[in-house]
């Protein structure tokens, strides 16, 4: 008993210097948040203006920050897009994850769903399109347009949103975890299968942008300049955080936090947890699915096997790293996620174990995540306090 | 409509070849399910007690296979050695694969999950800290042992040990399944008719009174963990023999198969996990006849969807703190 009261004591100790951090982190948020209104919006919006002309890096003494800057590095502005479209996953996993506080692990699934529906609608070259022009006799040009394809992967997203959720959202946390596994990867092997419309494992080519099938003729949205597809994820991007922000503060997403809180309570009180939770399943499979459009029309081209479970933990681990619930947070941890395998390709062969390390590092030492939503660490602070007796 | 019609070429799905063969899938698919079982056990228990899923799991089954490759490549194993030198590299390959998966499994314990236990953390940390550890552990012999398959002497050549109509046993199937048997039924006297069973069962029934009680809930975890090991160790030396590879990212598919088979049996519940896993087996290798394995996985998840859907507790649904004493 002694050496395990000795043990804990020296954990203890250990652990000061980190509290120290901690604090330090804690105050920088807390003058930030003091700061009079205007001058908030002075230096959100100087941010803004950052993230926009980031593609264009140029500082010296930042450039080392460009991918680009090492050898064999990444087009810059094609891992800025990618970081965005990841930004934009994490948001709406988010919403299930960190508002609703339900645990989806197969969020790929309306990814791939989102850019299948642009693939197979908008590319001349997928069965569905070739199909549709010898049944009403139109050209072998013609193709659903990109514009048009938006709502119908918005459609196509939720409607599978409420389709997984309408059944397993009954079922309890863990086994939620597993059946959204499953559908993750029904999804994929659904894709691959069924050759007569999705192209199977070969997958589609040609698929649509802003500006139509991709070509040569492109000058905005062309196949080697991503700066365009970056500004264009990012606006995106902010407009969703805009309106997320909005739910959030809403009754909707009080619903959210209560049934996260105590679902039997929140149900007593007259939230109907079913409700709130089909709702947030399908407004984040919604995000998802428009996460995977701008990817599957950057790309141009998609296989099934893009769409694996690891993709699905990736974005969990997002989320989760960068402090569920907190929007800021989650973007912070889809862009270090996004970025930093990017950044130091050098070490290709090691990152994805120190990406493990990380995941682990950071849950025990920094559980509530980089930058913690503040309701959800005094959450975590709670449980802590009522740790039971003999652990 | 053309495209549906090109689809349609070959036959979509073929009854014939199971229902003329009925039993013969049935054989192969409980041997496969067998090792589903094993590594299930693994989860159920881990869950049963900690209401935590482990998914590094999987890479406790993965070390296990490394460490029976590792001895027999050691002995300086070779293709269809005599029976003499077999039972020394089963009982070596046995032994090894076990120490080093149980050892892994407490190893996991001790370094991450105490620490989360005495924060209290809820399960989602712990799932994705069980995440990043599952990505070093895969990672790291990734980059120690290469990423392509390792092939493995075949130390018990597959031969047809008997036949029952038109349906054959092999020596390897046999033995997958009665070794899963046996250490099923060990284990569930273990758990059952033993001290350290008891405290098990306390812990999973109510973490704090069997604490107040005097169990020493440290110790009952970690005994749970080094179970689950010890089975995935087993589990992985029966992988050797019958696919006869291996690979750093191994664990993953089986481990995700292993989890679905501890849910549909009722996770939480030791004979729900074999049920749970020879079912799994079963219903993949039917669905792998019907559709020239096209949907095999899809299968798994669909039958563990329609499950859940009509018993939200699994099949046998029962939690390892209600076992029976």
């Amino acid at each position: 008993m002694t050496t395990e009261e000795k043990a804990r004591t020296g954990q203890e100790t250990g652990r000061r210097p980190l509290e120290g951090i901690r604090n330090a982190f804690g105050g920088i948020g807390a003058r930030f948040a003091a700061l009079p209104r205007w001058q908030r919006m002075i230096a959100f919006l100087a941010f803004v203006a950052f993230l926009y002309y980031l593609p264009l890096l140029g500082i010296p003494g930042l450039i080392w920050l460009r991918t680009d800057s090492i050898p064999n590095g990444n087009n810059w502005a094609g891992v800025l897009f990618t970081c965005a479209v990841y930004v934009l996953i994490a948001i709406g996993l988010n919403v299930v994850i960190g508002l609703a506080g339900l645990l989806d692990l197969g969020y790929v699934g309306f990814f791939a769903i989102g850019a299948y529906s642009v693939a197979v609608f908008g590319s001349r070259q997928s069965p569905v399109v070739k199909a549709l022009q010898e049944r009403f006799d139109l050209s072998q040009d013609w193709a659903v347009a990109w514009a048009v394809c938006i709502p119908i992967a918005l459609a196509l997203t939720m409607i599978s949103g409420v389709v997984l959720g309408w059944p397993t959202l009954r079922l309890r946390g863990d086994y939620l975890a597993i059946v959204t596994l499953g559908f993750g990867e029904i999804i994929r092997i659904v894709v691959r299968n069924s050759t007569s419309w999705s192209g199977g494992p070969p997958g589609i080519a040609a698929i649509p942008g802003p500006q139509g099938a991709p070509s040569a003729d492109n000058d905005i949205f062309g196949l080697i300049d991503a700066k365009p597809w970056y500004w264009l994820a990012l606006s995106v991007v902010l407009l969703m955080v805009f309106l997320v922000r909005r739910l959030e503060n809403s009754r909707v997403g009080r619903a959210w936090l209560a049934i996260r809180e105590d679902e039997d309570a929140a149900a007593v009180m007259g939230v109907y947890p079913f409700k709130f939770k089909l709702w947030a399943f399908a407004i984040g499979a919604a995000l998802g699915g428009l996460s995977g459009l701008l990817f599957a029309s950057r790309q141009g081209f998609i296989e099934p096997n893009q769409f694996n479970a690891q993709l699905s933990i990736l974005f969990v681990a997002m989320v989760v790293v960068g402090g569920s619930g907190n929007m800021a947070g989650v973007a912070l941890g889809a862009f270090l996620l996004g970025y930093l395998p990017e950044r130091f390709r050098d070490f290709a062969e090691w990152r994805f174990l120190v990406f493990g390390l990380a995941l682990v590092l950071v849950m025990l030492l920094r559980p509530q995540g980089l930058i913690p939503s503040r309701r959800r660490a005094r959450e975590l602070k709670d449980r802590q306090e009522e740790v039971p007796a003999g652990v | 409509m053309p495209p549906a019609a090109s689809g349609a070429k070959g036959v979509l799905v073929n009854f014939e070849e199971l229902f003329g063969h009925l039993g013969q899938h049935t054989v192969d698919g409980l041997a496969k399910g067998a090792i589903y079982a094993l590594v299930a056990l693994g989860y159920t228990l881990v869950y049963g007690v900690l209401k935590l899923i482990n998914f590094a799991h999987s890479e406790v089954f993965m070390v296990g296979t490394f460490a029976v490759l590792g001895t027999w490549t050691t002995l300086g194993a070779t293709n269809n050695p005599p029976l003499g030198m077999m039972l020394l590299f089963l009982v070596a390959g046995l032994v090894a694969g076990a120490l080093a998966s149980g050892a892994t499994a407490v190893a996991v314990e001790r370094i991450a999950y105490k620490r989360l236990r005495e924060m209290n953390a809820p399960p989602l940390i712990f799932l994705i800290t069980a995440i990043g550890l599952s990505l070093v552990l895969s990672e790291a012999f990734g980059i120690w042992q290469g990423r392509l398959v390792v092939g493995m002497p075949v130390i018990l050549p597959q031969k047809v040990l008997f036949s029952i109509g038109d349906t054959a046993v092999t020596n390897t199937q046999l033995l997958t399944l009665i070794a899963a048997l046996v250490m099923m039924f060990a284990l569930d006297q273990f758990i059952n008719h033993t001290r350290y069973g008891r405290g098990v069962r306390a812990v999973a029934q109510n973490p704090d009174t069997a604490a107040l009680m005097g169990v020493n809930k440290d110790r009952v975890i970690m005994l749970i963990f080094l179970l689950g090991g010890l089975l995935a160790g087993a589990a992985a030396l029966l992988y050797a023999i019958r696919y006869g590879n291996t690979r750093f990212n191994v664990g993953f598919l089986l481990g995700l198969k292993a989890f679905t088979a501890a849910v549909l049996g009722g996770i939480g519940n030791l004979r729900g996990a074999l049920l749970g896993g020879l079912l799994l087996g079963v219903v993949e290798v039917y669905a792998a006849t019907l559709t020239q394995s096209n949907w095999e996985d899809v299968a798994a998840f669909i039958v563990l969807v329609v499950v859940l859907l009509f018993r939200p507790t699994g099949l046998l649904g029962e939690s390892l703190g209600r076992a029976r004493a």
